[in-house]
């Protein structure tokens, strides 16, 4: 049905009014006010409950007025390259935003770790503030941040856990372009099925992510608070894996919507930007092994 | 309605009434201070030079604005010339012309620059402690050590509403309970650090500001000329909180001979002992481990 | 969502009915009128910011403390800042994109109409967070605009306020910025080139770039300050292994781009009100192209010049000295070429000419100023004085400010069909004029003979030069309610014009009627008309 009207969408469309994007900024403010009523501790966590809820009624009915637009045909081929372009500057804002922690990490590493350890200019750093402090990475710090009373850590290996989570990730890499290349050459049940397994690779890094995060939390003395080591290794981490799960949420979205025969081979935009989305997270879990776990 | 023209004669009378106070004022007002140390001189001329190039290139391209703006008018008859749309050969030039000026700017100015970051031969060290509002010094070698404060007539005066009239305080807010101390023709290096949130030390007659960074250190010198021995004010130049306006700075220069009695005063009075006198080396050399101040931030 | 259903690409044809009521605003999708909110909203922030300035010119006007407490100062200072660049200049900015980039390059409207209702409906949100500040305990933020830790880990509740409205005007910034982007590059006219667009649209591309790239970097900055105030870690602490100054590199790295992110579209407007009212085409377009190209591209590389004074290495204070001096380069060739497009033109003298008249000599003042700061030995001098705040008010003020001043006066008879009282206008712009120098000039001698910034009372010999400031700042922001008063009555009613409000006028809007149609070109223009618009 889909394809039947596309022809008559000949104009560009523009929506008349909406009421999804108010009822996002509105949402995002209840949210925001919710996170900061308890970090200021006037009020317990669940303050941000009814924020989140009204946040994913947006996106839900969001996300359906346009999926129901574009089942009608009403999108044409400028809307289609319109939404394109919209994806890919989004991801290119997100790959700043870790462009930031990644900033702080290098930073760290290569600048303010080894001044308080007295290299470069600032031998009086070291002299005067924090003599018996040494240059070296991993590090909590001239004062032994962190969680144990003897302020020492352990970190996560690379070549363990971290290793198995970068094939996951490459791997569903892959599965997402069979399902691709499924999609554009009409095979539905490939595409069903290697998209299921992307969602699956995906839920299933999370997860791993979780037991390791665990394990940092309960026996390596790893923690957020864990100096500088802990405060990069987080929150590079953290964010990802949080982009992770968005990226496997939207996954799984569209295979709802492959398994109800969304998409065509020669239409299928959600699908490319979901995928393109997935590729990026990739892209940054490569960034985040080789720099955080590895070297 | 009045007149454009009456308009504008009305305004630019009004604008001429506000700038009158440039007249009455002295150039040395208007401008930076020329300073007691080679440095502070050097950046004065440095500033000078490039005041005046920028003020060369302002009038320069004003008169072509504003000849343009009196010859082409439409109401003068003015006819557009509606071919002339580009010119590389003009682009060029305003291209490299400005290239030649900026070469001949950065050359003075990355000397100059040498010159500040280049430590070597120094012969007494001060560490600066900046705290929320205060400073402290301590005399690396002597083991002197003391807090400098807001002196107490400014700080009775700068109560919200005191009542007090600032001008009647001598020194208003450019005074403190202990100043620094220092020699003439002495190269002093500042070791500047803080102890709560980022200060800086900045005495204009000296040429420089530097920030005090907690838990980082920092240096900047200062030689006072033998010839200027005199009492130099400054102020915190970083937002350091509620009262940032009311940490001054005050160095007193000695002469070599008066100095060297204060020193022998302070350490005669009641000091505690000199616990950060042997951390103290020279940029030269490269610090010891087993220097003695404790972390300084926690 | 009723009528989104109700319309399905079939009947698209009874385009002209407006939707009526609240809802025409809440749930807008019209590139108009979610332009008329913007300039609306920034226009409210530059009277609660400019407010602000006042309390503080105020304070200022004799030494010793006569009105607020010193902390109350430094948040009207933080206030006044972050209010004036998220709330007024940026928001103008896109306000004025939404109007005019889609009239600009014949397009029906801009390309992702709900999401532009989303980046323009989370500011009012943000700025409520922002201004609650003001009544929470502990006192709004007060650690300066620029946010520098540790200090500003020791506000108090205002805190994550501060942290989530910085977000919150990032993410209204990113889909502003991608929405110009998918506009200008996708819905352009066929025979709309990227090479004979209007400047304006221009360099609104290029600042919607530096928008996408730098905005996400604020924010990891910021969320980097909540953690290490609420969840323990020390990014910014030396104790940690980490570097207040760190925070300082991310800021700058934000920061710098950010001013030209407020100055790239004064130089698209000044671009189009010149040559409209010298009657000659600009001069040098791809020169202006790439001047501005270059501009983005150098504000990358020279943010640690506002960190001279923390102790960089050599090598890095000479990098960035010269990186900073190089974009007077392509901001020179901006300014020759505004003024060979005056030469041998034929001049008129109407509001919008008078504003980029004043911005040609006073942003081009700031320029220099500018340039003195990046030298760095004598920058040790002005660094975190007055000459900072004369410098960088001279390019915010009579620059960015002005400019938007220009491009208003000279699109609202297109917007409202309706000439504004031009002799109000003028006067309007020679109080702010004079007011402006007044006010910031005498700036540049206090900051020269010693004065800090972000003091709420000063020693005694600085007492001359705040009061003429003073007396400026309350002549020009008196003047500025004339602005609001002058629009007001125009879009009640005025002396009608055609479509080309101005004789010298080139462009697609001109071609337009005014008032412009609620849906801009539902026909993409025809050649001839984009010919006889372009601008070479
Ligand atoms: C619209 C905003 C805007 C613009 C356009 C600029 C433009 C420039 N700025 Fe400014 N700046 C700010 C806003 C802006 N700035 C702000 C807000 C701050 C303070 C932030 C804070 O601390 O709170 C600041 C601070 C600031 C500093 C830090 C000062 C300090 O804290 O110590 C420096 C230092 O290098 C600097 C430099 C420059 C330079 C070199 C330019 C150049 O782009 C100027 C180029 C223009 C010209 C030079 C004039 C025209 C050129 C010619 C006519 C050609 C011929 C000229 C020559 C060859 C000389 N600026
Ligand atoms: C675009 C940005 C922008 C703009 C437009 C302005 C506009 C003005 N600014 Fe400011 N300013 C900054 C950006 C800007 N500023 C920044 C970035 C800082 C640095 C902050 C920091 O240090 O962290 C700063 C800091 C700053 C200081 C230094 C404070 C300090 O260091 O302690 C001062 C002092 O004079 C000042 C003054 C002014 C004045 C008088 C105006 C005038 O142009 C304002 C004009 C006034 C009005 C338009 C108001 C009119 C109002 C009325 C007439 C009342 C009517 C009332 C109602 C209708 C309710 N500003
Ligand atoms: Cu200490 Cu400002
Ligand atoms: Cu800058």
């Amino acid at each position: 049905m889909a394809q039947a009207h596309a022809a008559a969408a000949d104009k560009y469309y523009i929506p008349h009014s909406s009421p999804w994007p108010i009822i996002g900024s509105a949402s995002l403010f209840v949210l925001m006010f919710g996170v900061i009523a308890y970090l200021n501790e006037w009020l317990p966590l669940w303050v941000m409950l009814p924020g989140f809820a009204l946040l994913i009624f947006m996106f839900v009915g969001w996300f359906s007025t346009v999926i129901g637009e574009s089942q009608k045909g009403m999108y044409n081929l400028s809307v289609d390259r319109s939404f394109r372009m919209g994806m890919i500057w989004f991801i290119f804002s997100e790959v700043m935003f870790f462009a930031a922690f990644f900033g702080a990490l290098f930073y760290a590493r290569s600048l303010a770790v080894p001044w308080l350890g007295g290299e470069g200019t600032k031998i009086f750093t070291h002299a005067l503030n924090w003599p018996s402090f040494e240059n070296a990475w991993p590090t909590n710090g001239p004062a032994n941040v962190g969680p144990r009373a003897d302020g020492s850590f352990e970190i996560i290996p690379a070549f363990g856990l971290p290793a198995i989570n970068t094939l996951i990730l490459l791997t569903s890499g892959v599965t997402v372009t069979i399902a691709h290349h499924a999609l554009r050459a009409g095979h539905r049940v490939m595409l069903n099925t290697f998209l299921f397994l992307t969602v699956a690779l995906g839920f299933l890094f999370v997860y791993l992510q979780g037991v390791e995060y665990h394990h940092a939390y309960t026996e390596l003395g790893l923690k957020l608070s864990t100096g500088i080591y802990g405060s990069t290794f987080f929150m590079l981490t953290g964010f990802h894996g949080f982009h992770v799960t968005l990226g496997a949420i939207m996954l799984l979205v569209i295979w709802f919507r492959t398994m109800r025969g969304h998409m065509t081979p020669e239409r299928h935009f959600a699908f490319e930007a979901t995928a393109w989305y997935w590729h990026f997270v990739d892209v940054v879990w490569l960034g985040l092994f080789i720099f955080v776990y590895w070297v | 309605m009045l007149s454009a023209r009456k308009i504008q004669v009305i305004l630019a009378a009004l604008f001429a009434a506000g700038l009158a106070p440039l007249a009455s004022a002295a150039w040395g007002d208007l401008n930076m201070p020329v300073g007691v140390t080679e440095l502070s001189r050097e950046i004065y001329y440095l500033h000078q030079l490039i005041l005046w190039v920028c003020v060369v290139i302002a009038i320069a391209v004003f008169s072509v604005m504003i000849y343009s703006i009196v010859k082409f008018r439409k109401s003068q008859g003015a006819v557009p010339d509606t071919k002339m749309l580009h010119s590389t050969r003009v682009e060029i030039v305003w291209t490299v012309v400005p290239v030649l000026i900026l070469v001949a700017m950065a050359i003075p100015a990355a000397r100059g620059l040498m010159n500040i970051e280049d430590s070597r031969n120094v012969e007494m060290n001060v560490k600066v402690t900046g705290y929320q509002w205060k400073w402290q010094y301590e005399y690396m070698e002597s083991g002197v050590s003391f807090f400098s404060n807001l002196d107490s007539a400014s700080n009775a005066a700068r109560q919200l509403q005191s009542g007090v009239d600032p001008n009647s305080v001598p020194n208003y807010l450019l005074s403190v309970d202990r100043p620094l101390v220092i020699p003439v023709g002495t190269k002093v290096r500042l070791l500047l650090t803080a102890q709560d949130v980022i200060h800086s030390w900045w005495v204009p007659d000296f040429g420089m500001k530097k920030d005090a960074i907690p838990g980082f250190m920092n240096e900047m010198w200062i030689r006072v000329d033998e010839d200027k021995p005199g009492v130099y004010r400054g102020q915190c130049a970083e937002l350091c909180g509620r009262d940032h306006g009311f940490m001054p700075i005050v160095v007193e220069v000695k002469s070599k001979a008066d100095f060297a009695t204060w020193l022998a005063a302070q350490q005669a009075a009641d000091q505690p002992p000199a616990e950060i006198a042997p951390a103290i080396v020279d940029a030269e050399q490269v610090a010891t481990p087993n220097s003695v101040t404790t972390p300084t931030a926690g | 969502m009723a009528t989104t259903q109700a319309h399905t690409a079939a009947d698209h044809d009874h385009h002209d009915h407006k939707p009526h009521g609240i809802g025409r605003w809440l749930y807008a999708t019209n590139h108009k009128d979610i332009g008329t909110m913007y300039l609306v909203f920034a226009c409210i922030m530059f009277f609660v910011g400019g407010t602000m300035a006042l309390i503080i010119r105020a304070e200022l006007f004799q030494p010793g403390l006569q009105f607020v407490d010193p902390a109350f100062f430094n948040s009207m200072t933080t206030m006044h800042a972050l209010v004036m660049i998220f709330g007024a200049v940026m928001p103008a900015w896109t306000g004025l994109a939404n109007w005019m980039i889609p009239m600009q390059v014949g397009a029906p409207d801009m390309a992702l109409p709900r999401l532009n209702n989303f980046s323009f409906w989370i500011l009012p949100f943000a700025f409520t967070l922002l201004l609650a500040t003001l009544f929470v305990p502990g006192g709004a933020p007060a650690g300066g605009w620029t946010m520098y830790p540790p200090l500003v880990l020791q506000t108090g509740d205002a805190f994550p306020f501060l942290i989530f409205a910085i977000h919150l005007m990032g993410a209204s910034s990113i889909l502003g910025a991608i929405n110009v982007v998918v506009t200008v590059m996708n819905m352009r006219a066929p025979g709309v080139g990227l090479l004979n667009m209007p400047l304006f649209v221009w360099t609104w591309l290029i600042t919607a770039y530096l928008l996408i790239a730098t905005m996400p970097v604020l924010a990891g900055a910021v969320t980097m300050l909540l953690t290490d105030h609420f969840f323990g870690t020390t990014f910014f602490a030396a104790s940690g292994g980490g570097d207040p100054v760190m925070f300082q590199h991310i800021f700058w790295f934000f920061g710098h781009p950010e001013v030209y992110i407020l100055i790239l579209p004064a130089f698209g407007i000044i671009s189009e009100i010149i040559p409209a009212f010298s009657r000659k085409p600009l001069f040098g377009y791809g020169a202006m192209v790439y001047a501005s190209a270059s501009i983005a591209f150098l504000s990358f590389i020279v943010w640690a010049h506002h960190m001279f004074t923390v102790g960089m290495p050599l090598a890095g204070q000479l990098f960035f000295m010269l990186s900073t001096m190089l974009i007077a380069i392509p901001t020179g060739v901006k300014v020759f070429n505004w003024t060979a497009t005056m030469w041998r033109g034929s001049l008129t003298f109407e509001a919008p000419m008078l504003f980029a008249l004043s911005f040609l000599f006073l942003f081009t003042i700031g320029g220099f100023s500018g340039l003195m700061l990046a030298i760095v030995p004598a920058d040790f001098q002005y660094q975190d004085s007055y000459f900072v705040v004369a410098h960088f008010h001279y390019v915010l003020v009579p620059g960015a400010v002005f400019a938007i001043m220009a491009a208003v006066y000279f699109w609202l008879p297109k917007w409202t069909g309706n000439m504004y009282n031009t002799a109000l206008a003028k006067w309007h712009f020679w109080l702010s004029t004079i007011g402006v120098n007044i006010l910031f000039f005498p700036q540049h001698f206090l900051g020269l003979a010693g004065m800090p910034r972000r003091i709420p009372d000063y020693a005694t010999q600085f007492t001359d030069w705040n009061m003429v400031s003073s007396v400026g700042a309350f002549i020009f922001g008196f003047s500025q309610l004339m602005f609001p008063y002058i629009i007001w009555k125009c879009v009640k009613g005025g002396e009608k014009i055609g479509n080309r409000a101005w004789e010298g006028a080139r462009g697609l809007e001109w071609e337009l009627p005014s008032p412009a149609p609620y849906h801009s070109w539902e026909e993409a223009p025809s050649r001839e008309l984009i010919a006889r618009g372009a601008q070479h």
